[in-house]
């Protein structure tokens, strides 16, 4: 009895994800022109996808500028793309996975309004940031038939897909495993956030050029990757600057709940800086203690800063005056940012963090690139073209020094053949609960 | 057949078992029948089936709860990486440096479960159950700060940053910290897995059924009666404590080989929970169904991709439906039952005297 219960209990959720994608077929022809056997799975995946693409119809309009200057929708591609992205949708980094594949969502039904030639299929797999489960998520995404992934989001398992992804030949674009060891001897795998080595040494430039310190404080995680890559190349190009780093203190995951040690060196070292290439969750902590213990010091965050705003029951007056690297910001008002946060947060109920818009503007530039190539040849169709080849195509249009894509995260962003973006880092001060550019 | 014993019958169907699955998963794989999803659990299949018979020698054969065994697989899994490593220049064929590496991983981890094993087994039941866990944090924590690269002068090592590893322009970082180990190659295959499979439990059902495993045995069933026969408590716990660490540690280094990084993080509380829940489920004692338990429980996560969010909720139900299932006195029944009418006779349940 109770076995019937669960099983009946299972279908129902089996056949609730089934409707979710289904829904009647618009009648819809099969507009790639295939001259290969992979006509038949061609032709279904057009029928699935075109009904997205008609739900999203009346939005088309009044997007169609947000696509950007480099992405304006190119007649000349056609098909559907099986597009997959591998991110931790539960466990305890599942807030970034979620970010980035709402993110993706929004970018590709965008997509698919604009012209309904072309299409994208989006499957998101979750990993647990877990290399292990990361690996098992791309070999699922491979037994759908994915052609390209947006993936990793997480750092560690972004290594170990990377690599397979590399001996199989598909294309990767990160949103956010910034590691230099992501990209690092495979040529297939492309990031659209700064590298650690980006963000360590860019802030230690900024700190020097502007003259914002004499001496210098670095609280990080010492068992994060993201965390310690950045201290490292920070640590590095602050020697080379000759910038006084007067006190370095660490902490773990399991230790994040009190920094009065870490702060009370700080203090006595008589920093008037203290940098914390850290998440915002930790560092808004470092925030409260240090204004209990009244130390007054200017606090310098990168990326990971990102959403110490948004952050529930943080008393942002303690934010005041503290400066981040960030490729995006929510309060923007570009038209390209506004008519995205609108759309994040009327269909998740949130304000988008940096990872929501790097997953979005990941959509956009593979879009971009395909569009790029198509214009080249006179065409293309995506509909079964293998792994392999469009691996081959898209690296060879993400290295193209002449492709440049326009996103939320930064203007004309270019990629170097290692597998870098190119996009100015903005430094933003906190004002009056505000990101200000600086 | 008859001359054999009851445990040497159920020892060849254990190998057996193991073989028929190589065989089958090895034809379909030659055939390319098998899905990518799952030719690529291969090898972490047989990984935790390696982890949970080397947990069931310490929780069930001799009888002490041991919650840190993640912390053994994270010493086997770095010294391994750390071997092969150094060994990529020198020694050419791939299949010599994996067998090196697992077993310098088996004698790190080893060397590791002797260290822990001395103060940890004069504690008895809950007590020796958090500090073996303490244990497992701490090995996590040790490996988290620890940096190790090569150079043309040797290994170099530092508990500070990778910065002060000091090492030539040519030197590679091996082990950086809490990013782990980076840039493996992958040396692992599934028939080394299904081989080292059968190596461990050889040794298990050797010891098992051995002078020592009789000794280690009577010290869990009853330790004053034990001490009183003259067996020497400590050294028979640690005998069966090390073989398992070592077990764990060649499991630690076939698992890390196969993936192009593995972090200290990996190895935390909830690994050494979920080799546990292998060793629970499928039966204290019970190699056959601790190795069932880890092939299913490995790849069940993995069917479940279908439901989604719901997965680990389904995946939870699963768990308890299956520890309902095996403890209830009804369900034993029935399946007897259907023992019996397959095999044309009443076969008992050897569960009490295993």
């Amino acid at each position: 009895m109770k076995k019937k219960l669960l099983a009946m209990l299972l279908a129902t959720a089996m056949v609730c994800s089934l409707t979710a994608c289904g829904g009647d077929s618009a009648g819809n022809t099969n507009v790639g022109t295939t001259d290969d056997g992979a006509a038949d799975d061609g032709a279904t995946d057009n029928n699935v996808a075109a009904d997205d693409g008609a739900a999203g119809n009346d939005t088309a309009a009044d997007n169609g500028d947000s696509a950007g200057s480099a992405t304006t929708g190119s007649s000349l591609l056609t098909g559907t793309l099986k597009l997959g992205v591998i991110g931790p949708l539960t466990g305890g980094a599942a807030l970034y996975g979620n970010a980035v594949d709402n993110g993706a969502s929004i970018a590709v039904d965008e997509i698919n309004a604009l012209s309904g030639d072309f299409t994208i299929e989006l499957n998101a797999q979750d990993d647990e940031h877990d290399a292990e489960k990361s690996v098992n998520a791309y070999n699922n995404l491979k037994d759908w038939n994915a052609q390209a992934i947006i993936g990793c989001v997480t750092t560690t398992p972004c290594v170990a897909v990377a690599s397979e992804a590399y001996a199989d030949r598909m294309f990767m674009l990160t949103p956010s495993a910034s590691a230099t060891s992501v990209t690092e001897g495979n040529d297939n795998v492309f990031q659209l956030c700064f590298s650690d080595p980006n963000q360590g040494s860019a802030s230690a430039q900024y700190i020097s050029d502007n003259g914002l310190a004499q001496k210098v404080a670095i609280i990080y995680n010492n068992s994060d990757a993201y965390s310690t890559g950045i201290y490292q190349t920070f640590q590095n190009a602050a020697d080379s600057l000759g910038m006084d780093v007067v006190s370095v203190t660490t902490f773990t995951d399991d230790t994040a709940n009190d920094f009065s040690v870490q702060l009370t060196e700080a203090q006595n070292a008589g920093a008037d800086l203290v940098f914390l290439p850290i998440y915002y969750t930790p560092a808004s902590l470092i925030m409260q203690q240090a204004a209990s213990m009244s130390y007054d010091v200017t606090f310098f965050g990168v990326d990971g800063m990102d959403g110490i705003l948004s952050l529930e029951g943080f008393d942002t007056s303690l934010a005041e005056g503290v400066m981040l690297l960030t490729p995006f910001s929510a309060d923007a008002t570009d038209d390209m940012t506004v008519s995205f946060v609108n759309k994040y947060q009327s269909g998740n109920g949130e304000v988008p963090s940096q990872f929501a818009a790097d997953g979005y503007d990941c959509a956009y530039a593979i879009y971009a690139a395909l569009s790029y190539y198509a214009d080249k040849n006179g065409g293309y169709n995506v509909d079964g073209v293998s792994y392999q080849d469009l691996c081959e195509i898209l690296i060879s249009v993400f290295s193209d020094p002449s492709f440049s894509v326009d996103g939320i995260t930064g203007e004309s962003m270019t990629w170097t053949a290692a597998g870098e973006v190119n996009k100015a880092p903005k430094a933003v001060v906190i004002e009056n609960g505000v990101y200000v550019g600086l | 057949m008859k001359k054999l014993s009851k445990s040497a019958r159920g020892s060849f169907i254990n190998y057996g078992i193991v073989l028929v699955f190589f065989l089958i998963f090895q034809i379909m794989l030659s055939m390319g029948k098998l899905s990518s999803s799952f030719s690529g659990q291969l090898i972490p299949i047989c990984t935790y089936v390696i982890m949970a018979l080397s947990l069931n020698l310490v929780v069930g054969i001799s009888g002490e709860l041991s919650l840190g065994h993640a912390g053994f697989m994270s010493v086997g899994a770095f010294s391994g990486v750390i071997a092969a490593a150094c060994m990529q220049n020198s020694v050419e064929a791939s299949w010599i440096r994996l067998i090196l590496a697992i077993v310098i991983g088996a004698a790190f981890a080893a060397v590791a479960g002797a260290v822990i094993g001395v103060p940890v087994l004069r504690l008895r039941g809950d007590y020796l159950a958090i500090v073996t866990l303490a244990f497992g944090e701490i090995i996590k924590n040790v490996l988290n700060c620890l940096y190790i690269g090569v150079d043309s002068h040797g290994l170099h090592i530092s508990m500070k940053d990778a910065n002060a590893l000091g090492m030539e322009a040519d030197g590679i970082t091996i082990i950086n910290g809490p990013m782990g180990a980076l840039g493996i190659k992958k040396i692992s295959t599934f028939a080394s897995a299904v081989i080292l499979i059968l190596i461990v439990l050889f040794i298990i059902q050797n010891l098992v059924n051995s002078r020592s495993g009789r000794a280690i045995k009577s010290i869990r069933d009853n330790r004053i009666a034990a001490e009183a026969c003259g067996i020497n408590v400590m050294k028979y716990k640690m005998m069966a404590f090390v073989v398992s660490a070592a077990m764990a540690g060649a499991a630690g280094a076939l698992y890390a080989l196969n993936y192009s990084t593995v972090v200290p993080k990996k190895f935390d509380f909830n690994t050494s929970i979920l080799i546990l829940v292998f060793v629970v489920l499928g039966g204290i004692g019970n190699l056959r169904g601790s190795m069932i338990a880890a092939a299913v429980l490995t790849v069940l996560p993995e069917m479940l991709r279908q439901f989604q969010d719901y997965r680990m909720l389904v995946y939870a139900i699963v768990l308890i439906l299956v520890m309902i299932l095996t403890n209830n006195r009804k369900a034993k029944d029935m399946l007897g039952r259907m023992k019996a009418g397959i095999f044309g006779k009443i076969d008992h349940r050897r569960q009490t005297n295993e």
